[in-house]
């Protein structure tokens, strides 16, 4: 579910959570958490609505950065960037 | 130190199995350290092919309400029990056997899965963990 997109000095991970549901969306992000490094950007696709909400409160608990959230209809779009020191 | 969850598994029913699992799950995804507790009737789902096998804890209906609430979980794409478990393992979350309850149900480490087990334990761990915990819950 995640895949690599670019190895240079930071990389962009994706992860496509479009069609899960509870609690998937949460984990599937969290994963990709642990797999980056300082500088990485995740960007996370998904349609569970309550998601939407609760991706950001972990990235806060996390301590990571918030960039965007953007929508299209019923699906989203967020983008995490792990700080520098993670 | 990240914060903590501490959870207990006494009861073995699947929906009660579903929201321990959950739970943990969510409370690792926020960065928390996570440890599950499997006593009593939680520690038979440990066993080797019995994760899933469980009973609903109301309107089982001799099986009957089981299986339709799982194929209901299948058409909305819920994660399945095994899933969510390895999910948990993952994500660095503890598992721990109470050795007591192993004792009075004759269950041996062999009857368990013994690679998703990180301890054997009795209470004094718990309540060690527990108090250090920033959420302890019984299930």
């Amino acid at each position: 579910m995640v895949k690599n997109m670019s190895r240079e000095k930071s990389r962009v991970l994706k992860v496509d959570v479009l069609g899960e549901t509870c609690p998937v969306p949460l984990v599937e992000t969290r994963k990709a958490v642990r797999r980056a490094d300082s500088g990485d950007t995740i960007i996370v696709k998904g349609n569970h609505p309550n998601s939407k909400k609760e991706i950001p409160m972990a990235v806060e608990s996390l301590g990571l950065e918030l960039v965007s959230i953007d929508e299209e209809g019923s699906n989203w779009t967020i983008t995490i960037k792990i700080p520098e020191e993670k | 130190m990240a914060d903590k969850a501490t959870l207990i598994v006494h009861s073995g029913d699947m929906d009660k199995v579903y929201s321990a699992l959950i739970i943990g799950n969510g409370a690792l995804s926020m960065g928390m350290d996570v440890s599950m507790y499997f006593t009593f009737w939680g520690l038979e789902r440990l066993k080797k092919g019995k994760l899933d096998k469980g009973p609903l804890s109301r309107m089982n209906l001799f099986g009957l309400g089981r299986w339709m609430i799982k194929r209901r979980m299948k058409k909305k794409n819920v994660r399945s029990l095994e899933g969510l478990f390895e999910d948990f393992i993952e994500l660095g979350g503890k598992v721990l056997a109470c050795d007591m309850t192993m004792e009075i149900m004759g269950v041996g480490k062999e009857d368990l899965r013994e690679g998703l087990i990180t301890d054997y334990c009795a209470v004094g761990t718990y309540i060690k963990e527990a108090k250090e915990s920033d959420i302890t819950l019984f299930i």
